[in-house]
């Protein structure tokens, strides 16, 4: 039996309108951190760019000035959770197993984005490769590995 | 003003500390102990009230930045190389998330951390960390003179 939190009826009804639409506000607004953080979604021949929307209170360096480190790893997060939402096989909302952050530039206080590519797809685990830039897609400030569970054991007992 | 008040004030002036609301609570070489309290904004599952991934992964960047500057006695501008997060279960709706990190090497040019992140206790922890920081990073950028290498302890 699935628990609610695989269920997530209200979310799962706005991320297949969003599939249809395009347009993943209605999700990011149904989440509080993602609204927090500023994160937006755009879909794009299929695929999602993720969006962190400069604002003030994402610094973490004040004196050069840059971004959180933190941040960065939110939006890498968040760009290969909506980039696995847009497969159409993935019906629950996938849980981090890990994820794995390089830090290859500092983040300056502008808008950030990121791409997630799925480089395997298994039938309960996903491998994704992120990266995340501001001005120039050639010029990565931040990079990452991470692993998500997409559902749970066939045989889990119900709680 | 003592070193745990100090330490509170620096992180205080950080924009994103204070939208979390981090507080430190232990500060030594051995071990560093803070929090980002509950808070309803910072929710990645509107069903269970269980706060967002990035909420953990910011809170021990943060301790662990801080973990190594206890290590070195003094503040060195630094940049975190690497940081892994392997997430063991999701925190307590309504629970404060605490992160402790120990720096467990210093080179010269390199601070080693490991740490997790619990609600309660260590003993049961919602995530566990790794990160690698870079030391003398700002002296990279601003003079053409050799930093003093007292960085590493041995």
């Amino acid at each position: 039996m699935p628990t609610p939190d695989d269920l997530h009826p209200g979310l799962v009804r706005l991320i297949e309108q969003a599939r249809r639409t395009g347009n993943y506000d209605p999700v990011t607004d149904a989440i509080p951190y993602a609204k927090f953080m500023g994160i937006h979604v755009t879909s794009e021949g299929g695929h999602a760019l993720t969006c962190m929307r400069y604002a003030a209170h994402l610094i973490g360096n004040p004196m050069l000035p840059a971004l959180h480190g933190g941040t960065l790893g939110a939006l890498l997060e968040h760009a290969a959770i909506f980039e696995l939402l847009s497969e159409p096989e993935v019906v629950r909302i996938p849980k981090t197993i890990n994820l794995t952050v390089e830090y290859l530039r500092s983040g300056r206080p502008r808008d950030t984005f990121a791409r997630a590519d799925i480089t395997k797809h298994g039938r309960r685990v996903a491998n994704v490769l992120i990266r995340a830039w501001q001005e120039d897609p050639g010029r990565p400030i931040a990079a990452g590995h991470a692993h998500f569970l997409l559902r749970a054991p066939p045989t889990e007992p119900a709680e | 003003m003592d070193k745990l008040e100090s330490i509170q004030d620096l992180l205080d002036r950080v924009p994103h500390q204070r939208a979390l609301g981090f507080r430190i609570v232990t500060f030594g070489p051995e071990e560093i102990i803070g929090f980002v309290p509950y808070d309803e904004r910072l929710v990645g599952n509107p069903l269970t009230g269980v706060p967002h991934g990035g909420v953990v992964t910011t809170l021990l960047d943060t301790i662990g930045g801080i973990a190594v500057w206890a290590r070195l006695e003094r503040f060195l501008a630094m940049a975190t190389l690497d940081l892994r997060i392997d997430y063991l279960r999701p925190s307590t709706p309504g629970a404060d998330v605490y992160g402790r990190v120990e720096c467990y090497k210093l080179t010269r040019n390199v601070a080693f951390t490991r740490g997790t992140a619990f609600n309660e206790s260590p003993a049961d922890p919602i995530a566990a960390m790794t990160a690698t920081y870079m030391l003398n990073t700002a002296s990279e950028r601003r003079s053409p003179e050799t930093p003093p290498d007292d960085a590493d302890p041995r």
